[in-house]
């Protein structure tokens, strides 16, 4: 790398003053979504181990999964999944070198999140 | 790698406010990175206000109009005033955009002007460019033959020259690469949308004859592959030009090779 910081300069802003856009923010929750299920994974992970393990053991998890709070997990979770999944397969498209304009991208990024909270909702209704 | 936080060195002071025009009506406010490098203090964010019925339409004039009426050291680089040099790329009103392209009635409210983001500040509103341009380099920015040489010209088709349309036009202002959250935190191995979109440009020129080692070159996780289709480049390029697609036309070949 060229070396660009003689005489100690300073680093610009950059996070904290660049204008939040449609299509970086729905970028950024495809990442933060596959974070949120990774940790989806564990909590399930556990249930079934814990199933396998003991009475007791399984009654804590089940209890922590059934409680108001785990049901708010498994809401953020359900909607988490298939906000990443409408992501990825955003990124099937573009790989094929489809919907790459700027203003249908930003469509996109609306309508993904629309679309996950109705597939979030049938979700809840059918289970 | 993923830095959120400014360096101690960096992070922002509230600078000195201006005098407001005596008897102006028609009053704007303006806030302005300012950095020297000779007074061993932070960066500050300077207040000036200007009289907007004397002064001209575009930021750039107003910057212009700061410089020589207000505060003769604020410090930025511009030159044409018609958006094809490139120079005055800066961040205005939280976008990478040229400053005597962009109109200050495209401005809501106060003015707030910040050099290009994450990149080392040179003085005020100049950010060091040298990293961004050996990029450029690094990707054989020319016409690169193994044929003989023709008599008279390297001949193209109407067809092939019009794949270049949206390609050519860009003026390495640095817009692109520096509104990219990748080139923020990988800026030392990934090239940037400003270079791969040149990279592009001469691998689908139908003169040039080292496609094959021009992909080769990008083929690398780093260099190529940071791109996770952000489109902050698109959405900021103040030519109009899509770095992303440029990227993403470049991924497709990649995979087309290896099928």
């Amino acid at each position: 790398m060229a070396d660009v910081n003689r005489g100690n300069r300073p680093l610009s802003p950059h996070l904290t003053i660049y204008r939040p856009q449609m299509t970086s923010g729905s970028s950024i929750m495809v990442r933060i979504t596959a974070i949120a299920s990774l940790v989806l994974a564990v909590l399930f992970v556990w249930w079934l181990v814990a199933a396998a393990t003991s009475e007791t053991a399984f009654a804590g998890i089940d209890g922590f999964v059934r409680s108001w709070f785990g049901d708010l997990i498994m809401l953020g979770g359900t909607w988490a999944l298939w906000y990443h999944m409408l992501g990825r397969l955003r990124h099937v498209m573009w790989d094929f070198g489809y919907g790459l304009d700027v203003d249908f991208s930003e469509k996109l990024g609306l309508l993904m999140f629309i679309v996950a909270t109705g597939l979030t909702v049938v979700t809840i209704v059918a289970v | 790698m993923v830095e959120f936080a400014l360096p101690k060195n960096s992070r922002i002071t509230t600078g000195k406010t201006w005098p407001k025009p005596e008897g102006a009506t028609n009053v704007r406010k303006f806030q302005i990175y300012r950095w020297n490098p000779d007074d061993g203090k932070n960066p500050s964010l300077d207040t000036y206000f200007l009289d907007m019925d004397k002064c001209g339409p575009m930021i750039l004039d107003a910057l212009i109009k700061i410089k020589n009426e207000i505060d003769p050291t604020l410090t930025f680089r511009r030159s044409c005033r018609e958006g094809i040099c490139g120079s005055c790329a800066m961040n205005i009103d939280g976008i990478n955009t040229l400053a005597c392209i962009y109109g200050l009635d495209e401005v809501e409210g106060d003015v707030k002007i910040y050099p290009l983001p994450h990149m080392s500040v040179v003085k005020d509103l100049i950010p060091d460019l040298t990293h961004f341009y050996a990029q450029h380099a690094s990707i054989m920015p020319w016409l690169e033959t193994k044929t003989n040489r023709p008599a008279k010209e390297w001949k193209q088709s109407i067809e092939d020259r019009k794949k270049l349309d949206g390609l050519y036009e860009c003026v390495m202002c640095a817009s692109c690469s520096t509104s990219c959250p990748s080139y923020w935190w990988n800026s030392d191995r990934y090239l940037g949308p400003a270079a791969l979109l040149h990279a592009y440009r001469w691998i689908i020129d139908s003169r040039d004859e080292a496609t094959g080692e021009r992909l080769d070159e990008l083929e690398d996780p780093f260099k190529l592959y940071r791109c996770h289709t952000i489109m902050n480049c698109a959405k900021t390029c103040p030519k109009g030009l899509n770095p992303a697609k440029a990227i993403a036309n470049i991924k497709q070949m990649m995979v087309e090779r290896s099928v």
